[in-house]
């Protein structure tokens, strides 16, 4: 009897596409050419909100020899589809922010096109434009639809108003803020397109979601859906910014390449994108909790509102996971949320890692530590009398399942940290010192796969196809990006199927070979979409066991391929499918936003160590901890990385990453002054994974490419808090803020002094 | 890449000689290029106004770091990497040496010059403070002839220097008059590499037991050009160390720098820093 | 079929385009080849890399020289090609990540660790993060922890949050061949 075979699921194998990155050979967008290929610019609106009178194509510039498009040359509808239908591909008659999109060029001379971008003059009459959540909200102007609001929700848990009514509690309030982020992937935005009405459209492009692109691009020209076709190349980063910007890009080369006859290439400067391009929505959180005086949770009334910009694009889905993150990972009777997005003259915010949530779970974890303080509690044993266990619910319902544990997870980040014995430490070494030292964490979760019915309405569907030398093909629309997408699938198909890891081949996301998986967001490729591979790989092992040409339970990789050669030799293509269905028990309502929001939650407690140096007001992070139960690793140095990385992009998040706004528009748009962290900025960060199997994730695995990216900036402020006694509630925690914080906290003591009370 | 890069016109001299000559020859028309970190971000930003270059990298002239027993003399291509590695720099200029390892990157380090960086005038400059506090001189080349200039007041104004266009920064002498002196420099950047400076301190003091007997104090990043804090040495030089003139040097401060509002930073956190950088470097010195 | 390089460019009648200066031919050793190509005086460097010899391998990220990602060795120095201008590669010898092998199908120490540690994610930083650790082995063979954070600090990247980058350089350095 052989012994078992290892599995890969679990062991770090090789990168599918390694090779190709370490050594050069890896092909993005901008290293794509035709044989004829011109290269096309965007004229962008330099006024924030107004009425387009006139565009002028200025002197000096041999216009005949440009292709030049505007909104009178889309096909079909002029409209970037995606949830709503109000922000258009081009601007028509009217812009809603700076940078809006007014006319496409194209010429062969890239030199000579910038020219040319510069010699076109659009006169804009200005309308007054609302650039803050607060005018918006205060409808100084109307600007989108009746009232400024794309989408606002309502989550009811209990009687909220009734608990805070209690005398036996004590209620503390709180507002926290954090500001836009751009997702800054080192790879700009590009696509190529070759289009024309005879053949349709095909584009190669930077994008995480190609079924996305092709639903817009559907729209855009008005052809049927299988003259679009989109094709993911090589991605340089993502991180939520080639969600739904590329259908806008994707539909501008598309044009150009339509009018002009001439396959077609856009690539932004890194000045342009920045700009231009979707950011983390802006966010204020208003707390209000009721606690009794041993500190257990009564009733928590939240209310979140995020800037929009412009358009609606994502922020309805955007808020919905702010929303439901908004109350973390504790058991409180009575949770009261009122949410809202709203529409500012900025250009729309958008996806990036986390989705709402970094925002929501920022406020809420400084929210919890001033809690604990305001009651007289630590905040590590506040948060231990109100950790959410099985069978307890959620704000919205959801009855928790799981064995989750939050206790071990804080009892491992505490003791990994040496939490206890440096406040002590720092606490005693911190009177009179330049340089202040801090330790402080963050406790939180993030549901994986799409909110509630949404995975159910993708309904996403993996195809796997047996070759007729036993390899294995899966098609699916999910792209790698970093991430990790084609090695993780290739290791749940190879154990599926009892085959050697390079046999199996990912095939590129291409909308005419692919089905459609769903986009490659929201945390769900490895848990969804790996379990749709499993099933589509057994699938064919299936097909091959009905078929009398494989016995059940051999998972020798030559009978595979003999029975698979026999297959195809005499039946023809060896295919399988699966599609998603949801686990059975789940329901979601969403009328009264209740019920079991997602299918699998990954927990994590992160300790972050701060300096705080007192005459340059710096924060320095010195060691940081990540610990958090994932279900299952199904690669650990990947995993790893996953979370280093989402890791760093929020300790800049929460110290750094600052957008300075001029009347809507990022006046820092250059690498040199929009601060992310390089490798001197950040210390080793520390991983360790805990394991408890989700039973619908391949493997156990849950999903966690946005759960490092909620914890990082509150465990980084209630560190700096702990170093300094500032209550910074605003980030970015600049330099800047915490010199004003430290101002108003001495005039504040000078005003009215009292001994100062040690932190806990 | 926002400019129309087929405008823009390089030049090879073969000899400084030569280069001299275009200069003289064509006023204004031409002017150096080095290692170009800061004027092809300009061209790549689309806001190089000037179109005609000539390439000086190679001319061996302008390069070397000469070591003779009253001074240091750099060639202005000596580049932020050489001037990092070199043993008599790093024994007695340690406040070069930082502004060099503070400059851009590794990249930028290998291809940035003191010539160029001080051609380039930005107030925001790593080196311009430290060569302030070591009392450079500039050699200024022209074809007809050369002179030698103190570095302090070579900037008159922001972005404005005393260098004629038919001129060249040749070699920056920099006098071994500074060993026994305690020397200091503190950056503070948007980040810990490759961050442009919202302030930066170069300083170094002349003490003994009791007193401060000379000091320099040199800024960069807080006003239009960077800056020699007299006021603040004037309130130092000769004072013993008291909290006093450590107050008063603070005070005096605010009258040397002129900090602005931008994109970076604000003036009132340029100014409270600045102050504080100067008091833990007097403090430490005190002790 | 290529069209030759133009010599002198069409005149514009209108006069708002600034007239062209001729291209220049440029003479220089890639990755151990003399080659020679035609490009305007003050190309960047990066693109006619990219353009006229089709080395794709070196990106852009930034166009200002912050991110790294155009980093080649130019005489056996790290620079950002982005910075560099066309008329100044002249006579240069210049190693790209093409070349950074001894051949095609050989990987570096680097390289292989890179493979090894996670040190590449979405890739896009990867070849000029690759030379940037090469031009740190070569100055510290056995870098310390705050040597290689420097060495590095001219190379963004986004997706690792650098601790795999630094796993890769210190394991590059304990390979036994440890071929740079």
């Amino acid at each position: 009897m052989p012994s078992p075979k290892p599995k890969l699921v679990g062991s770090s194998v090789p990168r599918k596409e390694g090779r190709e990155k370490v050594t050069g050979r890896a092909r993005y967008t901008d290293d794509l050419t035709f044989p004829g290929m011109l290269h096309g610019v965007t004229v962008r609106s330099e006024v924030p909100r107004g009425i387009i009178r006139k565009i002028e194509f200025g002197p000096g510039i041999p216009w005949d020899e440009f292709t030049v498009v505007t909104a009178r040359d889309i096909p079909g509808e002029n409209c970037v589809l995606l949830i709503e239908r109000d922000q258009p591909l081009l601007a028509d008659g009217a812009v809603n922010h700076p940078e809006e999109a007014i006319v496409l060029l194209a010429h062969a001379d890239p030199y000579l096109l910038e020219e040319a971008r510069r010699a076109v003059r659009v006169e804009i009459e200005p309308l007054p434009p609302i650039f803050t959540l607060e005018d918006s909200l205060a409808r100084k102007e109307i600007i989108w639809g009746a009232d400024n609001v794309f989408k606002s929700f309502a989550v009811n848990k209990g009687d909220a108003g009734a608990a805070f009514a209690r005398a036996d509690c004590i209620v503390v309030e709180g507002e926290y803020r954090t500001g836009a982020q751009e997702q800054l992937y080192i790879e700009p935005q590009a696509m190529l397109s070759i289009a024309n009405p005879h053949n349709g459209v095909t584009v190669w492009g930077s994008m995480q979601c190609p079924y996305y692109v092709h639903k817009a691009l559907v729209a855009i020209f008005g052809l049927p859906a299988d003259k679009i076709r989109i094709v993911q190349a090589e991605t340089g980063g993502g991180f939520g910014g080639k969600e739904e910007y590329p259908s806008m890009i994707a539909g501008h080369a598309a044009l150009l390449a339509w009018k002009s006859g001439r396959p077609v290439k856009i690539v932004y400067d890194r000045a342009e994108d920045m700009a231009a391009t979707t950011k983390r929505h802006p966010s204020r959180t208003r707390h209000r909790t009721a606690v009794t005086r041993d500190g257990k949770l009564v009733a928590m009334d939240i209310d979140f509102a995020l800037d929009g910009g412009a358009y609606a694009t994502l922020s309805s889905v955007v808020l919905s996971r702010g929303t439901i993150h908004a109350a973390g990972p504790y058991y409180c009777p009575n949770v009261r949320i009122r949410s809202r997005v709203v529409a500012t003259n900025a250009p729309p915010h958008g996806a990036f890692r986390g989705f709402g949530a970094p925002q929501s779970i920022f406020a809420l974890e400084l929210h919890m530590d001033r809690v604990a303080h305001a009651i007289g509690l630590s905040p590590e044993e506040f948060r231990r009398r109100n950790f959410i266990k099985a069978s307890e619910t959620t704000a919205t319902g959801q009855v928790i399942h799981e064995a989750v544990d939050m206790n071990r997870l804080l009892d491992r980040a505490l003791r990994e940290s040496d939490y206890a014995a440096k406040r002590e430490q720092f606490a005693r070494d911190n009177p009179g010192a330049r340089v202040k030292r801090g330790i402080g964490f963050a406790s939180f979760f993030h549901g994986a796969g799409f909110t509630g019915s949404g995975e159910t309405y993708l309904a996403s569907v993996v195809e796997a196809e047996a070759t007729a030398d036993g390899r294995v093909r899966i098609m699916t629309a999910n792209t790698e990006m970093g991430q990790g997408a084609n090695t993780v699938f290739a290791q749940i198909a190879a154990d599926a199927l009892g085959l050697g890891y390079d046999q199996i081949e990912i095939a590129q996301p291409d909308t005419a070979s692919v089905p459609n998986s769903g986009p490659t967001v929201a945390s769900r490729t490895s848990m969804v979409v790996g379990k749709l591979v499993e099933a589509a790989a057994l699938g064919l092992k299936h097909e091959l066991t009905s078929a009398g040409l494989l016995a059940a339970g051999d998972d020798s990789a030559e009978n595979f391929a003999r029975a698979a050669r026999f297959y195809t030799d005499t039946r023809g293509p060896l295919r399988a499918r699966s599609q998603y269905h949801a686990p059975p028990g789940l329901h979601w309502d969403d009328a009264t936003y209740s019920g079991d929001a997602y299918g699998a939650f990954a927990w994590a407690v992160y300790v972050a160590e701060v300096t705080v140096d007192t005459a340059t007001f710096e924060t320095h992070v010195d060691d940081f901890v990540a610990v958090q139960e994932v279900g299952k690793v199904i690669h650990p140095v990947l995993a790893a990385g996953q979370i280093e990385g989402g890791i760093a992009q929020g300790i800049g998040f929460a110290l750094t990453e600052n957008v300075v706004w001029h009347e809507g528009r990022m006046a820092n748009g250059q690498m040199t002054n929009y601060i992310m962290p390089t490798s001197a900025d950040l210390p080793r960060i520390r991983v360790f994974f805990e394991e408890n199997p989700y039973a619908f994730g391949p493997g156990g695995a849950k999903g966690i490419g946005e759960l490092p990216i909620d914890g990082p900036a509150p465990a980084i402020l209630n560190a700096i808090e702990n170093a300094t006694g500032l209550s910074i509630r605003e980030i970015p925690a600049t330099p800047e803020r915490l010199m004003e914080a430290f101002d108003e906290a001495a005039a504040a003591q000078a005003a009215a002094p009292e001994p100062a009370r040690p932190r806990a | 890449m926002r400019s129309f890069v087929p405008a823009y016109e390089m030049r090879t001299p073969a000899t400084l000689a030569e280069t001299l000559a275009a200069l003289a020859r064509e006023p204004g028309v031409w002017r150096p290029f080095a290692g170009g970190t800061d004027l092809m971000v300009l061209l790549e930003g689309g806001k190089l106004a000037h179109r005609r270059y000539l390439n000086i990298w190679k001319l061996p002239e302008l390069r070397g770091i000469d070591v003779a027993d009253d001074s240091v003399t750099l060639g202005a291509l000596a580049t932020y990497n050489e001037i990092q590695n070199h043993a008599v720099l790093a024994a007695e200029f340690p406040l070069l040496c930082r502004a060099a390892a503070e400059t851009g990157s590794v990249a930028t380090q290998n291809r940035g010059t003191l010539g160029g960086n001080i051609a380039n005038a930005s107030p925001a400059a790593d080196s311009p403070p430290a060569l302030v506090v070591y009392d450079a001189s500039l050699e200024l080349v022209s074809a007809a002839g050369s002179r030698w200039l103190a570095y302090d007041g070579f900037h008159t104004g922001y972005k404005q220097m005393l260098l004629r266009s038919d001129e060249l920064i040749a070699r920056i002498r920099l006098p071994r008059d500074k060993k026994n002196w305690i020397q200091h420099y503190a950056k503070v950047g948007t980040r810990r590499a490759q961050a442009i400076s919202k302030v930066c301190l170069a300083s170094a003091a002349l003490i003994d037991a009791n007193s401060i007997r000379d000091i320099r104090i040199a800024f960069g990043s807080v006003a239009p050009t960077v800056v020699r804090a007299k006021a603040a040495e004037a309130a130092l030089r000769g004072k013993p160390f008291a909290p006093g003139s450590i107050a008063a040097a603070r005070a005096a401060l605010e009258r040397d720098i002129a900090p602005i509002d931008d994109i970076r930073s604000t003036a009132r956190y340029r100014l409270r820093v600045a102050q504080n950088l100067l008091v833990e470097f007097l403090k430490s010195i005190s002790a | 079929m290529r069209r030759p390089p133009r010599k002198r460019p069409r005149p514009n009648p209108r006069g708002r385009v600034p007239d062209a200066a001729a291209k220049i031919e440029i003479a220089c050793t890639v990755n151990g080849s003399p080659r020679r190509f035609h490009a305007w005086p003050m190309e960047r460097l990066l693109d006619a890399l990219r353009r006229e010899l089709t080395l794709t391998g070196t990106k852009e990220g930034c166009g200002e020289g912050e991110c790294g990602a155009c980093s080649v060795l130019l005489d056996g120095s790290l620079v950002n090609s982005c910075l560099v201008p066309a008329a100044q590669a002249a006579g240069c010898e210049i190693r790209t990540i093409e070349g950074i092998a001894n051949s095609a199908d050989q990987l570096t120490a680097v390289q292989e660790a890179f493979l090894a540690c996670g040190g590449a994610q979405c890739g896009i930083c990867t070849p000029g993060m690759i030379l940037a650790a090469h031009a740190l082995l070569e100055k510290h063979p056995q870098p310390s922890d705050a040597e290689i954070r420097a060495g590095l600090s001219g190379n963004l990247c986004r997706c690792t949050g650098y601790t795999k980058l630094f796993e890769s350089v210190v394991r590059a350095c304990q390979s036994a061949s440890a071929v740079l």
